[in-house]
């Protein structure tokens, strides 16, 4: 039985006609856009990861003798008002951008992913109550939620990173149920029922496989959302706690000084969240693309 | 179609529960008890044992919620002990001045989203549609404060055009007063939603423009711009109404950023003005005011659907 399975297992992917690979590679490199979001990303990730080892700062501790500095020789982007060399900040607060973007919409995806397939795939009640939780949590708006948590915690990385992935795996799990109930009445799904196929090797080897595309485009989505919601609460003042850098807090502590001129306290930092944001959706719009069988004649 | 609304108001109630039953449990994780959140931390043991008597926190969490629930129901939402004041008449004060600022900015940005979103499927990949496409996406991948931010930088502080500042008064009539003082904020919050409406908006346009319906009124001969008015327009209204009903929390979250970036006197502000004093009567209270209206704006949204759209009735 389990080398029939295996077999229909083979069959059933190509029964989805999906793309032979390297067409969607050409797909998506003729999307100069998408490139252009690829390479961002991979700037950004070098940048931040590589920078800080070759321009050496001390984002630790303040120096009252060098505070509030326009650009110069010997610090390109000026200091802050802690005295704080910025783009030596903007390195460091990267990393810790990038780490909780990439691993919250890992996590995300992953929980709505399984959450999505079940729902769908099981039906009836127990797809009743898991979608009923799914609205219960996206009835109150992230951002409140994440105000009062860090209110009552401490945040951390690992912390953040949690928080965040609680409160982003809804949209995923709606989306990949939308798709599985598409995909469970097709005739492969049916044949691997008829053989025998338990459901857990249904949902495992057929349906999350089918719907990878979606879900790959959702989590890149997903990485510019919470690089957002993560420096909205920075400036709020809600996010990791100083001496740390981060990208909404330097932002927020900028802005004091928008009236006085220092220019280089605010922009950088702004400039630094939207360039990131943009990338990861130039990215997920061209994936989008490159997966939508209608744009690929 | 009454089977659909019955169903669909049940769903909603179980919803609005599950709110209320999340946001008591949000409740029971501040650290060391309610009790010394209020009184302080050097509250004696009689005291704390005297307050969770008074306020029914000795009882089962089960009965609790009971009587949560019950407050909730009756519009009570709390007491701020920082405030010396309801959370309901606190929020009474301050939701007017909200529903102004939302409620503008919503309108301008359906103004401008709708037409421009079909200006955008009609001119398909020409030079309007990739400048719009552009703008609209610079936006959509901008924090709200960050807009607000360059606002500032540009129009009040480069310009001297606007302040930038909400007019700082408690009421609706004092927010209309000066009304140089609302463009900033209201604009901020408008471009947020046009940039949130105008992709969605291009895209149904772009579907309603490939539907047969729209292939047999041209055919017929029915001038473009009839056309666009009598059938693309009001069916590409139909989903923008699903999409205003959805994006409320999108909506309120950018309602609370603006607020707190232009100092606007409403539930936003003070809802982040409670979080930095670790009000927690007052977030909770909030909290679930606001699980309730997206809830009723997804209802809304589905039953304006059901009702607008004939094709759609959820048998």
């Amino acid at each position: 039985m389990s080398d029939g399975l295996r077999a229909a297992d083979r069959l059933a992917a190509p029964a989805l006609a999906r793309p032979v690979p390297s067409v969607r590679v050409r797909v998506f490199a003729g999307h100069r856009l998408g490139l252009v979001g690829l390479a961002l990303i991979a700037l950004l990730t070098l940048c931040c990861f590589v920078g800080p080892l070759v321009y050496h700062t001390d984002q630790v501790h303040a120096n009252i003798q060098l505070t509030n500095l326009p650009p110069g020789p010997g610090r390109p982007l000026g200091t802050d008002s802690n005295g704080y060399d910025i783009l030596g900040r903007l390195l460091v607060g990267g990393q810790s951008t990038l780490e909780i973007g990439f691993a919250v919409a890992l996590l995300a995806t992953a929980l709505g992913m399984v959450w999505g397939a079940i729902s769908g795939f099981a039906g009836g009640l127990a797809d009743a109550v898991m979608m009923r939780v799914v609205d219960i949590a996206l009835a109150i708006p992230a951002i409140f939620l994440l105000i009062f948590l860090s209110s009552v915690l401490r945040p951390t990385i690992g912390l953040l990173i949690l928080v965040l992935s609680l409160l982003s795996w809804l949209g995923p799990a709606r989306l990949v149920r939308g798709e599985t109930l598409s995909l469970r009445t097709r005739e492969f799904i049916e044949a691997v029922t008829v053989m025998g196929g338990r459901r857990l090797r249904v949902v495992a080897r057929h349906l999350i496989p089918n719907a990878f595309g979606v879900i790959v485009v959702s989590a890149t989505f997903q990485v510019a959302d919470a690089i957002i919601l993560l420096a909205t609460l920075s400036f709020l003042g809600f996010g990791l706690p100083p001496p740390a850098a981060t990208w909404g807090g330097m932002l927020s502590q900028g802005t004091t000084y928008l009236l006085d001129g220092y220019w280089w306290e605010v922009y950088p930092a702004g400039f630094a969240i939207m360039l990131t944001v943009i990338a990861f959706n130039l990215a997920a719009d061209a994936l989008a693309a490159s997966l939508d069988t209608r744009q690929r004649q | 179609m009454t089977g659909f609304v019955l169903r669909r108001i049940g769903q909603a109630v179980i919803v609005v529960l599950g709110v209320t039953l999340v946001t008591f449990l949000l409740e029971h994780l501040i650290p060391g008890s309610l009790a010394h959140a209020i009184l302080g931390t050097r509250a004696s043991p009689g005291e704390v044992a005297a307050f969770n008597r008074a306020n029914g926190l000795d009882h089962p969490l089960v009965e609790q919620y009971a009587a949560f629930l019950g407050r909730v129901a009756t519009g009570n939402l709390g007491y701020s002990y920082r405030l010396n004041q309801s959370v309901d008449s606190l929020v009474l004060h301050q939701l007017p001045n909200d529903v102004l600022l939302v409620g503008a900015a919503l309108a301008l940005a359906l103004l401008i989203a709708i037409p421009l979103g079909i200006a955008q499927a009609v001119h398909r990949n020409r030079a309007i549609d990739h400048l719009a496409t552009s703008a609209t996406f610079a936006l959509y991948s901008m924090p709200s404060y960050w807009l607000a931010i360059l606002l500032i930088a540009g129009l009040s502080i480069g310009l001297h055009a606007f302040p930038a500042e909400a007019p700082q008064t408690a009421t609706v009539g004092g927010l209309l007063a000066s009304p140089r003082a609302l463009v900033l904020p209201v604009l901020t919050l408008t471009l947020v939603n046009v940039a949130l409406f105008s992709r969605y908006m291009r895209a149904a346009a772009i579907a309603t423009l490939a539907e047969d319906y729209v292939r047999v009124a041209r055919a017929k001969g029915l001038p473009a711009r009839l056309v666009l008015s009598r059938h693309v327009l009001r069916n590409s209204l139909i989903s923008v109404t699903t999409l205003v009903g959805l994006s409320f929390p999108a909506v309120l979250t950018s309602g609370l950023i603006v607020e707190y970036v232009y100092n606007v006197p409403g539930v936003g502000l003070t809802y982040y003005t409670a979080a930095v004093n670790a009000d927690y009567p007052v977030e909770l209270g909030i909290t679930v005011l606001v699980g309730v209206v997206t809830v009723l704006g997804n209802l809304l949204a589905d039953l304006a659907y059901a009702v607008l759209d004939p094709r759609i009735r959820y048998e």
